[in-house]
């Protein structure tokens, strides 16, 4: 399988990245890791007929604290996000979610910007961005914006993204004191697609929940906040009955597609049973 | 538009001309070198046959651009084995029966040695299952499989605790 044929750049810089984006306009698209991009292009799903490799811009590596918010930039690899010994400790659902992505060969290339610009529903990051309330820090020939997660994705490839803007960093800031995160991924065999997963980050006070999101993958056309079944959760006790509200909540908004991963009413249901997985076990590593 | 890319290829220096930038690292190594030890299976990423050691890291080399490359180093089967002596990884493949039709057989082994190199597995079988899960066997030798990476990085530890040359 060979891709169509494309004229290929390595800019240095951000700003030499946006503007060859911006000189070759809808003709141009940037590659990362190259491990969604390319079987495209092979597929000849995707023919771009100028690729412009950011795999050399210095500028988008690196994981950092601003503040109380972490600043990973758009290269770093899952297989960085998994080292990356700050980061398990103080944010250890990115390791846990980064590990349950494909396989070592893939996550030494595929890149956190890729796997959330991509637009692909089946990707894991996005819905742990919307959980976590990321935001994506982007660079245009305008200047920069930051762009929060939650507002992102449109539909299955197309997001807020505009043609000549580039991904720069994602911006996640701490999560309320003694909170946990998780994330459950049911899949058919090791390195596949989400049937269903769920991103829940949970805070709890005097034993009652007193902070909680809930973010679905591959059970829409993007990944779904699903903001109800939080907020449901608000003033309640962790237990069987409270996670159970939440699963049924969360599989209302769902819209998936009947695949080889199963009929659409079993990865609906699938997404309640991550969601209560999720739950309980982020209730187990929370504070009160 | 030709681009050269340089390259360190099983510590041999190559400077590539590359009149199309669609080449793959496997292609590269496979049509225009002739090290055809590096198979492909799937050529999209999801059975590892493709595999090699990228400046230090396992890659699968069907998704990766040459042109991208520039400075490498590469580290393929070929380069594996010093003259007649087998690398312990290869030792312990055949000790353990760790093919039978043999096609997968040159991207596990740089799997595992990846894996070994990355220092993660330990002794413990479960881990490297998990660490070798890149690498699909059609054959289904994935019970010798897990032996001989098992073996082989108790040996190469071994070796190193000894100081004995690899
Ligand atoms: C066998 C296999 C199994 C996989 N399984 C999973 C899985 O289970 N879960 C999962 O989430 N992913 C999976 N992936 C996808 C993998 O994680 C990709 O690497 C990832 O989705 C994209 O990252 P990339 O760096 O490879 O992006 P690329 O392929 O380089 O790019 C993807 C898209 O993002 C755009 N892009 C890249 N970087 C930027 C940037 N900085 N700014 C703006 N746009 C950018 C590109 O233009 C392109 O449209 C799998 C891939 C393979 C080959
Ligand atoms: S040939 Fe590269 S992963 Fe299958
Ligand atoms: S030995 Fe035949 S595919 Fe693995």
């Amino acid at each position: 399988m060979i891709s169509g044929s494309f004229a290929f750049y390595r800019p240095h810089t951000i700003a030499e990245a946006v503007a060859m984006l911006a000189t070759h306009g809808d003709a141009a698209r940037l590659v990362a890791g190259g491990h969604s991009l390319i079987p495209m292009m092979k597929l000849r799903m995707a023919m771009p007929d100028h690729l412009i490799d950011v795999g050399g811009i210095a500028d988008l590596k690196g994981i950092k604290r601003d503040g109380s918010d972490w600043l990973i930039g758009a290269l770093t690899t899952q297989a960085e996000l998994i080292a990356d010994q700050a980061l398990a400790a103080g944010l250890p659902v990115l390791r846990e979610t980064a590990l349950q992505i494909a396989d070592p060969q893939v996550r030494n290339c595929g890149t956190l910007g890729g796997n959330i610009a991509n637009g692909d529903p089946g990707n894991d990051m996005p819905a742990v961005m919307l959980c976590l309330n990321a935001r994506f820090e982007v660079t245009g020939p305008g200047g920069k914006r930051s762009i929060p997660a939650r507002g992102f994705y449109h539909g299955a490839y197309v997001t807020s993204l505009a043609q000549d803007e580039i991904v720069t960093a994602v911006r996640i800031a701490a999560l309320p004191p003694g909170s946990a995160a998780a994330y459950e991924k049911l899949k058919r065999k090791v390195g596949d697609y989400a049937t269903a997963a769920a991103a829940v980050a949970l805070g709890l006070q005097d034993g009652k929940i007193n902070f909680c999101s809930i973010a679905l993958t591959n059970l829409a056309p993007t990944p779904l906040w699903a903001e109800a079944a939080g907020q449901a959760l608000i003033g309640r006790a962790p237990g069987a009955e409270s996670f159970a509200l939440a699963g049924r909540l969360a599989e209302e908004i769902t819209d998936p597609s009947s695949d080889a991963r199963g009929p659409a009413a079993y990865r609906t249901k699938m997404g309640g049973v991550m969601v209560r997985r999720a739950l309980a076990r982020a209730a187990l590593a929370a504070k009160t | 538009m030709n681009k050269s890319v340089n390259l360190s290829i099983n510590g041999t220096r190559h400077a590539v001309t590359l009149d199309d930038p669609r080449v793959t690292l496997l292609d590269l190594l496979r049509e225009r070198l002739d090290l055809t030890g590096t198979k492909k299976g799937c050529d999209r990423g999801q059975c590892g046959a493709c595999t090699i050691i990228l400046n230090g890291r396992r890659v699968n080399s069907c998704l990766t651009l040459a042109v991208s490359c520039g400075g490498a180093e590469i580290l393929t089967i070929e380069g594996l084995a010093q003259g007649d002596v087998l690398h312990p990884v290869q030792a312990a493949f055949i000790e353990h029966d760790a093919f039978q039709c043999g096609f997968c057989t040159p991207g596990q082994i740089m799997s595992a040695v990846g894996l070994i190199m990355e220092g993660q597995a330990g002794d413990d079988e479960e881990r490297i299952r998990e660490g070798m899960s890149g690498n699909l066997c059609r054959c289904g030798a994935y019970a010798g499989i897990t032996q001989a990476v098992r073996q082989a990085q108790a040996r190469m530890n071994e070796r190193e605790r000894t100081g004995e040359a690899a």
